[in-house]
């Protein structure tokens, strides 16, 4: 019979925040994996492990791009506007650039602050070009550099859970949400973070 | 006797001081078999050095060694189907189904991008492949030759069944490299750049709302049939899927060029 002052030490130390990946590691499964180094529109270095905790809707863009980007960012505003203000607070927004040569973090703020995209909630983020590649990857978007400095790209909006497993994608944009993506969304807010 | 020429080949660049495992190719403009729209189809491919040979079983089990995330049953599923590396006989051991020099086979693109990282090195981008995989024995580009195709297309024709034959027993191209053609399929860094994946034809009629930018890739050349099934698979694959037929080798930049150009 382990003595319950051992029990209790037990108790606590699983309850300790965590401090390495060995006490708490991520799912196999887990786009947070990836260990590349991104910064937000401030400037300010982060990884995706540190977007753990809460859902994600998650896309690919780039500053420079005319068509179909606004769109994504209308996208996941269309999103955000069918939640309700508590669901709203749960959820967050990461746009990867696709551009890291072009997309510095002026570039990434002035989007931010011209579409009015709450920093509470969305990120814009610029990595070097490797790691776009394996984000893309982890995605399922597929992009070609132009001649002309445009890209190619497939389009998705994809949304992770809390633990940054791929929960739904849905490549339908536009301001009027998928419905389908959009009930994957508010049943990840309603159950909160999933067991592990 | 054929043999010979090849061999001295090899030798020659071996000479001018890259490392053995390595091939300089010059590189320059090169017609694609895609023809991109932007380009016309024409790329540009700067001098680069590629690894002579795939990577081999036993090559890659010194790097998983090194590197114990990237063991079989370590390695996340995220950037390695289960199926990676299902053939060897553990995690750290070939075992007998996979003998050290064949080429390692059942990688996930992450896997074989970290390898390459490893080695100081990456995968070439396609451009890189498809310019080196044009090469025999004495020409840079011998794609209009229709024996050099017929010789091509025949590997396509052998059943992959067949446990898959070691690597250099092909003949060295006229860069020093062997094995583009006839052993297994290749990784490269921007497979998913293709964008001729069935998901983009499925559609019905294509969907203009999901590129950004103008124009699309459409392929040339049809009768390069050979080159043009390696697009379809590559542009086919997810990072993280793997298959028994598909390795890779690494490129990387020039390695200590001589001042000649200035």
């Amino acid at each position: 019979m382990i003595p319950l002052s051992w029990r209790l030490l037990a108790v606590l130390l699983l309850a300790l925040p965590f401090t390495g990946q060995a006490a708490d590691a991520l799912p196999g499964d887990s786009v947070y994996l990836l260990d590349d180094a991104f910064s937000d529109q401030a400037g300010k270095p982060f990884k995706l492990a540190d977007r753990r905790g809460r859902p994600q809707l998650v896309a690919m863009f780039y500053t420079s791009c005319r068509y179909i980007c606004p769109l994504i960012v209308d996208s996941a505003k269309g999103v955000e506007h069918a939640l309700s203000p508590a669901e709203r607070a749960r959820l967050g927004v990461l746009l990867v650039s696709l551009d890291p040569a072009r997309d510095d973090t002026a570039a990434l703020a002035s989007v931010a602050r011209k579409r009015k995209l709450d920093p509470a909630r969305w990120t814009l983020a610029r990595t070097d070009a490797g790691a776009v590649r394996r984000v893309a990857a982890l995605l399922g978007v597929r992009y070609r550099a132009l001649a002309d400095g445009e890209f190619n790209h497939t389009s998705a909006l994809v949304l992770l859970d809390a633990e940054g497993r791929v929960l739904a994608r849905t490549e339908r944009l536009g301001p009027v949400p998928d419905p389908a993506f959009l009930a994957a969304v508010k049943a990840a807010l309603a159950t909160g973070a999933p067991p592990r | 006797m054929r043999r010979f020429l090849p061999l001295l080949l090899c030798l020659a660049p071996a000479v001018a001081g890259a490392d053995a495992g390595w091939a300089p190719l010059p590189g320059g403009e090169f017609r694609s078999v895609l023809r991109y729209e932007d380009t016309g189809g024409v790329v540009r491919v700067a001098p680069f050095e590629l690894q002579r040979r795939p990577v081999t079983n036993a090559e890659y089990l010194a790097f998983v060694k090194r590197h114990p995330q990237w063991q079989r049953g370590k390695a996340p599923t995220v950037f390695a189907e289960p199926r990676y590396l299902e053939k060897w006989a553990g995690p750290l051991e070939t075992g007998p189904q996979s003998r050290p020099a064949q080429p390692v086979v059942q990688v996930s693109w992450f896997a074989a991008q970290a390898y390459c990282e490893a080695q100081g090195a990456r995968l070439p981008t396609w451009s890189e492949w498809e310019y080196a995989a044009a090469a025999d024995a004495t020409r840079a580009d011998a794609r209009s030759d229709p024996a050099w195709r017929e010789r091509i297309l025949a590997w396509y024709s052998v059943p992959s069944g067949a446990p898959l034959p070691d690597v250099g027993r092909t003949p060295a191209d006229v860069h020093g490299v062997q094995d583009l053609h006839g052993l297994v399929w290749e990784w490269v860094e921007d497979h998913s750049a293709m964008l001729v994946s069935g998901d983009n034809r499925n559609q019905g009629d294509p969907d203009q709302m999901r590129f950004c930018g103008a124009g699309a890739l459409s392929m040339d050349d049809r009768e390069n049939y050979a080159v043009l099934m390696r697009v379809a698979m590559l542009s086919a694959l997810e990072g993280r899927d793997t298959t028994r037929n598909l390795g890779f080798r690494c490129a990387r930049s020039p390695q200590a060029p001589k001042g000649k150009q200035r």
